[in-house]
């Protein structure tokens, strides 16, 4: 047998091995050649649709595009700015806080005023059932958040009500909801702090 | 008892992935929290299973012997990573539910071992039905272990099947038990071990009948000869 010939002599398994690398290698170029376009397009989508739910209503320009990096409350964060007839109408920013089984990532909307237009929990690792109350699918609690501002909640009742804020805590989970709660006030700091950077009316404001 | 329903029955019962060989048990425990993450998994695995056993099945007799295992596993992975970008790109709902999972199906190591086991002996036909028929098994296990785990720690059945399945499917979400406050035990992983164990005693005491009663029509059978 030729074949069984051939597979005896040293160089065969080699051979064979960097075959099947050439193959599966060409076979994943060519899948990732594909689909990548598909997937940026997917994720744009994604994108999208997590900036218009902390951010209701119409805006002149496409979000995705006009953004500016600042370093923020937890290093280096990307803000997407929303237009209306030129102006920065409202900024959406990612902001993350200490949960009870790891970092919980929010997506947090705030108007040029200062208030807050939406939250939502993009990522976290809350226990099931008793931390996972901050997702929007499971209980209306994140909408606590919307229209408060530093000009109407002084910002040291920007806490859990066992700290001594006004925002609700989870029969059970005290941790999770202030990690959210310690986020926000995160975002809402920055936004105060770089309003000028954010609004894009440096220099302009004088 | 044809070589084809022989596969077919060892896939989905007899020599069935979790419940007889308790292989893959990271997938396993990981997803069965709802019977749709459960299903979810279980039909990813069952699409690699299969072509993973076709194509090794297809080149089993040049590979040599001492880089077999290496060859397989990179089929496998190219296959697990083919499933993953093509999920994203074209089906990009249904990989923010699984997207998590997919890669894990290269950490199950049934794929492998159906390879080895089976693939890697027999011709291409019968090692494609045993890829779908221990995926299907698997599919089954996989559900079965979600749903206990999802009645007893929720209270709904196939909660957000339609994420999965799409809108049609949507009549599947059931909420068993109302007011429920749940189960959280269940929900967490040392649920996915008490499911599982008290799946597989089942398994063992239904199998047991059957040969039990197997073992009595043989007896009955056997008894008239001396009379």
């Amino acid at each position: 047998m030729r074949l069984a010939q051939l597979q005896s002599m040293l160089g065969y398994s080699g051979a064979l091995l960097g075959v099947t690398a050439l193959i599966t290698t060409a076979a994943l170029a060519l899948a990732d050649r594909a689909t990548s376009a598909d997937i940026a397009g997917a994720q744009a989508r994604d994108m999208q649709q997590s900036l218009a739910q902390v951010l209701p209503g119409q805006f002149d320009n496409d979000l995705l595009k006009d953004t500016v990096k600042l370093p923020g409350p937890d290093g280096e964060v990307t803000v997407y700015r929303a237009r209306r007839g030129g102006k920065v109408a409202a900024v959406v920013f990612q902001v993350t806080g200490p949960g009870y089984a790891g970092p919980i990532d929010c997506m947090l909307g705030i108007d040029r005023d200062g208030a807050v237009t939406g939250v939502r929990v993009i990522r976290h690792k809350e226990t099931p059932g008793l931390g996972d109350k901050i997702e929007v699918a499971k209980s209306a609690w994140v909408h606590a958040f919307e229209g408060k501002s530093f000009a109407n909640l002084p910002e040291d009742k920007w806490a859990v009500k066992k700290d001594g804020g006004v925002f609700d805590q989870f029969a059970g989970a005290t941790i999770t909801p202030r990690g959210v709660t310690r986020a926000v006030k995160g975002g809402m700091t920055f936004f105060a702090r770089e309003k000028a950077r954010l609004l894009d009316e440096e220099g302009k404001a004088k | 008892m044809s070589i084809y329903s022989h596969i077919t029955r060892d896939g989905l019962w007899d020599n069935n992935v979790v419940f007889a060989q308790v292989l893959g048990m990271c997938p396993t425990m990981a997803v069965t929290g709802t019977a749709t993450n459960g299903l979810g998994m279980g039909l990813a695995t069952t699409a690699v299973l299969a072509l993973s056993n076709l194509f090794i099945s297809a080149i089993r007799n040049i590979v040599s012997e001492e880089v077999r295992i290496p060859v397989y596993i990179v089929i496998i992975a190219t296959l697990v990573t083919l499933a993953d970008v093509s999920i994203n790109a074209w089906a990009h709902d249904l990989y923010k539910v699984l997207g998590l999972y997919i890669a894990l199906i290269v950490a199950n190591c049934a794929v492998l071992g159906r390879a080895e086991a089976f693939a890697a002996k027999n011709p291409v036909l019968p090692s494609m039905l045993d890829g779908l028929m221990m995926g299907i098994g698997f599919t089954f296990a996989l559900t079965t272990i979600g749903a206990v785990r999802e009645i007893i720690g929720a209270g709904t059945l196939f909660a957000d099947a339609h994420l999965l399945l799409g809108q049609p499917f949507a009549f599947m979400e059931t909420k068993l038990i109302p007011n429920y406050r749940g189960f959280l035990l269940m929900a967490l992983p040392p649920g996915g071990f008490l499911a599982l164990g008290f799946l597989i005693a089942g398994k063992r005491i239904i199998d047991r009948n059957i040969a039990k009663r197997a073992a009595e029509k043989a007896m009955a059978g056997a008894e008239p000869q001396p009379a």
